[in-house]
């Protein structure tokens, strides 16, 4: 029987069939940040439950530090930050903290330390967990009821769920980067159109893909819903687990952790590579996207009248005129950095539209490295002399920072930010600030001009 | 046959209350619980946080144009919501304060993963409606009598006035809600069946993360 890459790590990884429907599933490795796990733990105090196998859990510090130094900014983050090492140092499980040559973002860590291979499953208190499908393996977010569970029982209910493949087949443009790729997914799937859905991602322009372009892919199908992404693991994977400090200590052999050629999946969406540009997003969800070449929306681009009066709202809180073109749009800041767009392969993207130029008057740009490691061989490059001579503001610490605010990094109320991040979300970078999601190197192209450009221009 | 039974023998059959209308399509997690509410160590304190861009204004004063600041929806315990509810974030922080605010229920056509299981592990019902019948909901949850409207859990319909309508959710999802366990507890059950997985990893596929 033909079957699908989801269904055979989802065959792969079930413990047992529950009464209610649910089922069991095995979870190979579980990552925790300082902000989605204290009340896991405190639930495991509370019924008086140890964690079940102490190896198989990874702790980060990522969302709530200043990437400005490596102490805490405030004492309500150094309270998260602790609680988290003392959590850990309790039930024996590996702790990155600030200072660590190994912490960073949560996303940016793990496929740098060698933590995943194909055929793995992977949760995590975070969203963008499904980074991880890149690998061929099944990664996706989870609450902190669910933490608890993975902590005392190293399993998850779990319900099949549906599946989807995104063909994008032919070759892309030249200045189309993975994060065009998976916006234009999201402007053709929608914001919840993959809600029930794991989608696989197919056709030759995937996988022309580097890891960090698979990356970047998969992380972002969380923007249309999906609670799973996954990539076919093939000789490019095999290729990027070698070396890596967890390398060869474990693999997950003894599946082809590829959808088999005759399987069958729910739903075929199917794009053409050649017709995807490089795109902003003009509103307040993701799928709110134009082309850099295009203008806003206008109201009779749509039918009812609830899409008018969405669009007028968004329009609103994003400070936009009906019609008005993409590249007269303004910006005051250009951040570069999260779990989208922070590795060495987009900071020397970023880097080569910024050398020999600087960032436009009145623009404040800031780039955050996504790990120590990434930043220590973006430093080795000679990248940050590129960043600073540019005019980028270089973060000596790794970090979510600007793309949820959740540290000291919080854009103004009226704020205009050209942002590689993921989610242009109502008050995400912070309470009235308004978020234009792009690619790294547009994000670097923006910073220039003081407005948002086509990086086909910089040449 | 359905095992409903709860551990002490409780059970919630049915959500009864007033209804608000929240027609916005995709809203995520960060508009229901902001990142400032966030900076926590417990489940307590949020309820303040929960919508509070929209419900107060930058200098804390209560937006008296948002729906729950409005009579009788400020007593609402059910809300009437747009689709792809709950996207973005996988912050159970959002669940938290929409439980803490009084909220039993948010109808809608569909809802973001993570944000449907955290919903299910407290208690938050999340009944799935066609858009037909989420367009209904929204205008009698409009109507300023502040009717009351009565989900049943066990038959999965929803009764407002003259609309009578059947809901979806998956029968995990429905037990969960009507017996009210802890899931943790429930799974350490199967103790056994994980360890009998875990023996047939080969040593090779066992994750050991170096500290």
């Amino acid at each position: 029987m033909s079957r699908t890459l989801y269904d055979k790590l989802v065959d792969a990884h079930k413990v047992c069939d529950l009464p209610d429907g649910d089922m069991l599933i095995y979870v190979d490795f579980h990552i925790m940040n300082e902000y989605t796990s204290p009340q896991a733990f405190s639930g495991l105090d509370t019924k008086g439950l140890d964690v079940w196998r102490p190896e198989a859990h990874l702790a980060v510090v990522d969302h709530v530090n200043a990437t400005r130094s490596n102490e805490p900014h405030d004492a309500a983050s150094k309270l998260l930050i602790d609680n988290l090492e003392s959590n850990c140092t309790r039930h024996d499980i590996a702790f990155y903290g600030l200072g660590d040559q190994r912490q960073g973002i949560e996303h940016v860590v793990v496929p740098e330390q060698g933590l995943v291979t194909p055929g793995m499953l992977i949760a995590c208190g975070d969203s963008h967990t499904t980074t991880y499908g890149a690998y061929g393996a099944l990664g996706f977010g989870i609450g902190t009821s669910e933490v608890e569970h993975v902590l005392a029982t190293q399993t998850l209910r779990y319900k099949r769920m549906k599946t989807m493949r995104v063909l994008i087949e032919g070759d892309t443009a030249p200045g189309v980067t993975a994060k065009d790729i998976i916006m234009k997914v999201v402007q053709v799937v929608g914001a919840g159109g993959a809600n029930g859905f794991a989608v696989e991602f197919a056709g030759s322009a995937t996988q022309n893909l580097d890891m960090a372009g698979r990356m970047t892919v998969c992380n972002m199908a969380v923007e249309l819903g999906a609670r799973a992404a996954l990539i076919a693991a093939d000789e490019i994977t095999e290729t990027a687990l070698q070396g890596h400090s967890h390398s060869g200590r474990f693999t997950y052999n003894g599946e082809s952790w590829h959808s088999d050629l005759e399987a069958v999946f729910d739903k075929e969406v199917t794009i053409a590579g050649g017709d995807i540009e490089p795109l902003i997003t003009w509103g307040t969800s993701p799928d709110q996207s134009v082309p850099i070449t295009a203008q806003v929306p206008v109201a009779s681009d749509y039918v009812t009248p609830k899409a008018k009066a969405a669009l007028a709202r968004s329009l609103n809180y994003m400070g936009l005129t009906e019609g008005q073109s993409a590249q007269s749009i303004e910006i005051d800041t250009a951040f570069i950095g999260s779990c989208t767009n922070s590795r060495i392969e987009d900071l020397r993207e970023a880097a080569k539209i910024l050398t020999g130029r600087h960032v436009a008057a009145g623009v404040e740009a800031i780039v955050v490295p996504g790990s120590a490691m990434t930043r220590l061989k973006a430093e080795a490059e000679g990248l940050r002399e590129i960043f600073e001579a540019a005019g980028f503001e270089w973060r000596p610490e790794a970090g979510c920072s600007m793309c949820l605010a959740m540290n000291d990094d919080i854009a103004m109320d009226g704020e205009r930010v050209a942002s590689s991040t993921n989610r242009n979300f109502e008050g995400r970078q912070g309470r009235g600030a308004r978020t234009h999601l792009m690619s790294p190197a547009m994000v670097a192209a923006a910073a220039i001009a003081g407005h948002l450009a086509d990086v086909r221009d910089f040449k | 046959m359905n095992d409903w039974q709860g551990k002490d023998g409780q059970m919630t059959k049915t959500i009864k209350g007033i209804s608000a209308p929240l027609p916005l399509a995709n809203v995520d997690t960060d508009v229901i619980m902001p990142k400032r509410f966030l900076i926590t160590i417990t489940r307590e304190g949020l309820a303040d946080g929960t919508f509070a861009d929209l419900r107060f204004d930058n200098e804390g004063a209560r937006r008296p144009d948002f729906i729950l600041n409005k009579a009788p929806w400020t007593q609402a315990n059910i809300l009437v919501v747009g689709d792809n509810f709950g996207c973005g974030s996988s912050r159970e922080h959002a669940v938290w304060g929409m439980r803490q605010l009084g909220i039993d229920a948010c109808i809608g056509t569909s809802f973001a993963g993570i944000f449907y299981d955290n919903a299910r592990k407290n208690g938050l019902a999340l009944p799935i409606v066609s858009h037909q019948t989420r367009d209904l909901l929204l205008r009698f949850a409009d109507d300023d009598n502040g009717a009351e409207i009565e989900i049943d859990l066990i038959n999965r319909t929803i009764t407002a006035g003259d609309i009578d309508a059947p809901f979806e959710m998956d029968p995990a999802t429905q037990t969960a809600l009507i017996r009210g366990r802890d899931d943790t507890l429930d799974s350490l059950e199967h103790a056994g069946a994980i360890r009998e997985y875990e023996a047939g990893l080969k040593s090779k596929m066992r994750v050991s993360v170096i500290k």
